[in-house]
């Protein structure tokens, strides 16, 4: 799960990582009234939204007067920001962040993420603050400093102490900076993070070091144990279809094709959408449906997926293993009954009792093509379109 | 042959009286697995079906029925717990079939499972058979066939596909190990690779992966260097889009890396058969075993 800058600093804030101080305002009203308690000389008005280089699409902008905070709030507030992560729509801004300008001296960056082939997490750290850490580690990966943190050890101050000197940081910033980054390592661990990035961490010209961004994505196998950081879900951020997918515990992403797909196991939905487009189609979606595949869960994953204007044909994918086919076939005939299916469907059941399953399809009344092969679903559904 | 798991292994079932313990357990019983115990706390002295004793604890279960494999039924909450006292208890093989264990506690389980010495197979996984000797998890018994093929999987179904397909042309399994769709596991690839590697009966192997980290990757560059027999490796999420988890923790592109392209070049550039196709994997196999 993600949330907003404004979310992640005030968790970090909580854990003693140093940030521009700042609030969230969802009016002009709110903002103006921000910068007037805040005072200062310089404010930074952000859109809220989760999507990187957001300061390139005008969604970050600088005010000299909490008047002009309010200007920049009232233009900001309900405009379609469109970055490099967003795609072409854009996303609509529905709450800015109101915070104190700072004065920079130097731009870094600093990350943690968990390395999977060696079961650590590991903190990355980079003189190119502002720049994705992507672009730095493919163009200059000499630039990138790493520690590994023993999970049983945690992570140790000798470390922090590493990265600030590989960082160039001197005298006091030191001290400032190997502060940030425990806490930072302390704020991960606690909150079941997944990703953090500090983008960029800037240093004053005082010696501060500060989250002049921040990104934080959590575990969702973590979530039961937070139910603070899950109610920061913003659902605005999501995709409406799968927003209603996860209310009925369904696995659903939406994609940009026309051939709808419903699959049991998630390996073998990512297999069905690439089948569908070696095929000559293109997925409309990824949706596991699970090991039940009762008619609950398939009523539900069909009005899902037709709620999508764009799907001219559903391919059904159900390897019965545990589940058994003819089962999974009178919920399909129950589920499709229920509901006005308007476009054609093939149907590939395999596994257990599969034969009986496709008499029942056939012998349903209903206008399914029933495929014996994953090969032949495919050819079958793409034909349709 | 087979490999982690056969006739011989003696299976503990940690939560045999929960809702999938008891159904899996009593499918493993049907299928011919020697199930000697399960472990439910506060339920010692009762028995399964009338014929499997259950215990209080993993050591219980162990000093009187000898049992050294273990399969993991409970909540992902108190997965974990399950784990260590498996190790603890001295047993060598832990398969965990939950799905949903924090990646943090997983850590954990990791480390301390390497100082012990105890193999873990998944989380978030449908388990490991070895057909015609022991089926220790949830995969359906009877699209598997006994023979000389390896398989490798991160996946549940889409490993019982590539079975069905390889049964289905007439080529039987040694054993087949789903390793779970979890961004940490126990047991990886490069691990079953080197068992597969001494076991002579395993003349060709499955690889299966999916889109996330760079396990198929570290698979490639290992086989390239120590693996002679072939290999064919599908790679599911050709078509996922970067940045969003496609079902499993693990499956998913961040920051432009864990791509299938990617992997599957990787594969490629270590004289490994990469389909392009999951419904070709069978019938490839066939092919480069010259059946």
């Amino acid at each position: 799960m993600n949330i907003h800058e404004y979310q992640a600093k005030e968790i970090l804030r909580r854990y003693g990582v140093a940030v521009p101080g700042g609030q969230v305002a969802f009016t002009p009203e709110e903002a103006e009234k921000i910068a007037k308690e805040m005072g200062g000389e310089v404010f930074v008005v952000k859109a809220q939204i989760h999507a990187g280089g957001r300061g390139k699409g005008g969604g970050v902008k600088l005010a000299k007067s909490p008047a002009e905070v309010r200007q920049l709030a009232e233009k900001m507030l309900g405009m379609q920001l469109v970055t490099h992560q967003t795609g072409p729509e854009g996303k609509t801004v529905h709450r800015v962040l109101v915070a104190a300008g700072v004065d920079i001296a130097r731009e870094l960056y600093l990350g943690i993420v968990l390395d999977r082939a060696v079961s650590k997490l590991v903190i990355m750290a980079s003189t190119e603050g502002g720049v994705e850490i992507e672009k730095v580690a493919a163009e200059t990966p000499e630039k990138i400093v790493k520690e590994y943190i023993e999970p049983e050890v945690g992570m140790q101050p000798f470390q922090a102490r590493r990265i600030a000197f590989a960082l160039g940081l001197e005298g006091a910033q030191i001290k400032h900076a190997t502060k940030f980054i425990l806490a930072l390592y302390r704020a991960f661990v606690d909150t079941d993070a997944s990703l953090a990035e500090i983008n960029p961490l800037v240093v004053t010209p005082s010696g501060e070091v500060l989250a002049l961004d921040a990104k934080i994505g959590f575990d969702d196998n973590a979530l039961y144990r937070h139910p603070d950081i899950a109610e920061m879900r913003d659902t605005n951020e999501e995709d409406p279809l799968e927003v209603r997918a996860s209310e009925h515990h369904l696995n659903y992403i939406k994609l940009d094709g026309n051939v709808g797909c419903m699959v049991n196991g998630a390996g073998l939905a990512m297999a069905t959408m690439d089948i569908i487009k070696l095929a000559g189609g293109m997925p409309a979606n990824f949706l596991d449906v699970g090991g039940g595949a009762n008619v609950e869960t398939v009523r539900n994953g069909f009005e899902i997926i037709l709620s999508d204007p764009n799907v001219k044909a559903v391919l059904v994918n159900i390897f019965g293993g545990i589940v058994r086919c003819d089962r999974v076939a009178n919920g399909i005939i129950e589920a499709a009954q229920s509901i006005d299916i308007k476009v054609p469907m093939v149907i590939r059941l395999e596994g257990t009792n599969a034969e009986e399953a496709r008499v029942l399809l056939k012998n349903s009344g209903m206008n399914f093509d029933v495929a014996s092969s994953l090969a032949e679903a495919a050819q079958k559904v793409v034909a349709l379109i | 042959m087979s490999i982690i798991v056969d006739e011989k292994s003696r299976v503990v079932v940690q939560g045999i009286t929960g809702k999938e313990g008891t159904f899996h357990t009593t499918q493993m019983l049907e299928y011919g697995t020697k199930v000697v115990a399960g472990v439910t706390p506060g339920k010692g002295g009762q028995k399964f079906e009338g014929k499997v004793p259950i215990f209080n604890t993993v050591q219980e279960a162990v000093d009187a029925t000898k049992a050294d494999v273990s399969i993991v039924f409970v909540p992902p909450a108190f997965a974990p717990d399950a784990i260590y006292e498996a190790a603890d208890a001295g047993i060598k093989t832990v398969v965990c079939i939950s799905e949903g264990i924090p990646a943090r506690d997983m850590l954990h389980v990791y480390n301390y499972l390497k100082n012990v010495g105890t193999r873990l197979i998944g989380p978030n996984c449908p388990g490991i058979i070895s057909p015609g000797k022991c089926k220790l998890g949830i995969m359906p018994a009877f699209i598997h066939k006994q023979g000389s093929v390896g398989v490798i999987s991160r996946s549940g179904t889409l490993t019982y596909e590539a079975v069905h397909q390889l049964t289905e042309v007439g080529l039987g399994q040694t054993t087949c190990i789903g390793i779970g769709g979890d961004p940490v596991i126990g047991t990886r690839y490069i691990d079953c690779l080197k068992l597969f590697k001494e076991d002579p009966e395993t003349e060709a192997v499955i690889l299966i992966g999916e889109i996330g980290g760079t396990a198929e990757e570290e698979a490639a560059a290992w086989i390239k260097a120590n693996f002679n027999k072939p290999v064919v490796a599908f790679i599911a999420g050709q078509t996922a889009p970067p940045g969003k988890r496609m079902g499993h923790a693990g499956a998913i592109i961040s920051g432009g890396k864990g791509t299938a392209a990617e992997k599957m070049a990787a594969l490629n550039a270590a004289g490994i058969t990469v389909c392009d196709s999951p419904a070709v994997l069978g019938s490839t196999v066939a092919k480069v075993l010259g059946r």
